[in-house]
């Protein structure tokens, strides 16, 4: 059906007749500023801002939440360290996003809505936006109580709720019990990871190297198995009771 | 009649020109011909293709437009209307911001006082508050619709990728904006969400004291890039003055020509983006 409709606008588009902005444009962004400020004005005239208690360093809430619009980094710090959750990722996210038009070389769907015409692209970062992002932002948001522990709406979020914690690390879980030894076999599960899903991608896609170039799907594919990499973690964690998947001396993942 | 001589109005013309409304264009030809308006406003406000190009072209404030708009830039269903709204938004918080800045200083003694004397004292200020702090919220939430609608429609593609980077360095600002605006409250909503963030910081690999190979670069608590951020080891009266200063100065003056840059590459890039 979409593709049915694409020609058509394409039509439209090009030969398709111009308008004046004045009145045409104009008028219509007057009338939603209009809606927008009497919107913002009953919001703020119904409900009002937040104002708890003068701040007190002594007194730490639990749960202590980040701003909602950050919860989704927040609530990776489940599954990650710090440096990685709360510095890499978003750094990853931001020049990631800026890659996007560097990355995706698809000539099509370019100035129209298309699902079929880019199948891959809507799937990615509707996934990462509506999943990874939104969705831990509402999970963050309503779900999360006291130690950061999930609680159901309906259930009474107790400060004093008890978690075994039962996590152990991933080579441990595969038997392996010395440190350097579980070293290594975290290194090459990561790294195998990676140059798998790497080599798998640059195999299928054989065909696409000359066009595309080496740089840009290399790069695609590595935020790709990141991303990927990150819900895999999630799954780990919440399935298996994995804590790290490679520890070393000076990071862990 | 001598024109020279001064003029005497006539009772009865005058009744005339009041009855038969000949007054009011009367009065509308003396102003608009006046030489303050005639220098004031540059064009007529008749209906002409003419004067409908020079609404535009002739206005500091509308030609950032283009004179002339494709059919399908005007539907709510291809826009969203996001990318205005977040602006707007932008300038209400701009507006709404001023205001409170009358009222709030950023010094740990008095900055929750002066938000009570601003809820419970101030006229409006309690409106003005909430509106600024609404306001902050739903751009956050439209600058992703914005960025959402742009990458459905594909419209970061050639040629304009560089206004796409732009706009995701308008969004980090956003959320950086809201975030620093999220402290100087100074409450324990505040003050605590801002130290969860900000904790973040310290595990910046090599250049956060807690974090990957910091041992290598000799970062401290007192010392790392957190401590240059929040200006110490907690979120204390430092740290309030420094959000302060970057929420009503730096960030704002950056992402003001951010969008300079994003509005006028709209343009130079061909126009809101549509089918080829």
């Amino acid at each position: 059906m979409a593709q049915a409709a694409a020609p058509k606008k394409k039509a439209e588009g090009l030969g398709g007749e111009k308008l004046h902005v004045w009145p045409y444009l104009v008028r219509l962004e007057f009338l939603c500023a209009i809606l927008t400020i009497v919107a913002l004005t009953v919001w703020s005239i119904v409900i009002d801002a937040p104002l708890e208690e003068a701040a007190n360093p002594t007194k730490t809430p639990n749960p202590s939440k980040a701003p909602w619009y950050f919860l989704g980094l927040q609530d990776i710090l489940v599954y990650f360290d710090p440096w990685f959750a709360g510095v890499v990722a978003p750094v990853l996210i931001i020049v990631g996003l800026m890659l996007i038009p560097y990355l995706d070389v698809n000539p099509k769907g370019n100035g129209y809505y298309t699902y079929h015409e880019r199948k891959t692209a809507i799937w990615v970062y509707s996934f990462g936006f509506l999943v990874l992002w939104i969705a831990l932002i509402i999970m963050g948001v309503f779900l999360r109580g006291p130690g950061w522990n999930l609680f159901m709406p309906w259930q009474y979020w107790d400060p004093h709720k008890v978690v075994a914690l039962v996590n152990v690390d991933l080579p441990y879980a595969f038997g392996v019990r010395t440190y350097n030894g579980a070293m290594l076999f975290g290194g090459a599960v990561i790294l195998g990871y990676f140059a798998v899903g790497t080599g798998i991608y640059f195999f299928m896609e054989r065909k696409a190297l000359k066009s595309v170039g080496f740089l840009r799907m290399f790069l695609k594919i590595e935020l790709f198995l990141i991303m990927m990499g990150i819900v895999i973690k999630i799954v780990l964690r919440l399935g298996f009771n994995i804590k790290y998947v490679w520890v070393t001396p000076w990071f862990n993942i | 009649m001598a024109s020279n001589s001064p003029k005497i109005p006539n009772i009865a013309e005058l009744m005339d020109k009041i009855k038969s409304g000949k007054i009011f264009s009367d009065i509308a030809k003396e102003i608009t011909e006046s030489q303050i308006w005639t220098s004031s406003f540059r064009h007529g406000y008749a209906d002409t293709p003419r004067n409908r190009v020079l609404q535009i072209a002739s206005n500091v404030w509308l030609h950032l437009h283009p004179v002339k708009i494709q059919r399908h830039a005007l539907r709510i269903k291809f826009t969203w209307c996001m990318g205005g709204i977040t602006f707007l938004l932008f300038l209400s918080t701009v507006v709404t911001g001023v205001i409170l800045m009358f009222y709030y200083r950023p010094v740990g003694e008095y900055a929750y006082y002066d938000m009570k004397y601003l809820q419970y004292d101030v006229p409006f200020g309690m409106l003005m508050r909430n509106m600024h702090r609404w306001a902050a919220h739903a751009m956050v939430i439209t600058v992703w619709l914005h960025m959402f609608r742009v990458f459905l429609t594909g419209s970061y593609k050639p040629p304009r990728e560089f206004n796409w980077v732009i706009g995701v360095l308008l969004v980090t600002f956003t959320l950086l904006l809201s975030f620093t605006g999220y402290l100087l409250p100074w409450d324990q909503l505040a003050m605590w969400a801002v130290t969860v963030g900000t904790n973040m910081a310290r595990a910046t690999p090599f250049l956060g004291n807690e974090g990957p190979f910091a041992e290598f670069v000799g970062a401290t608590p007192r010392y790392d890039v957190r401590a240059l951020l929040i200006g110490g080891s907690v979120v204390g009266p430092p740290a309030l003055l420094r959000f302060y200063v970057l929420h009503c100065i730096f960030i704002p003056l950056v992402a003001g020509a951010l969008m300079i840059v994003h509005f006028w590459r709209i343009r130079k890039d061909g126009g809101i983006s549509g089918p080829l």
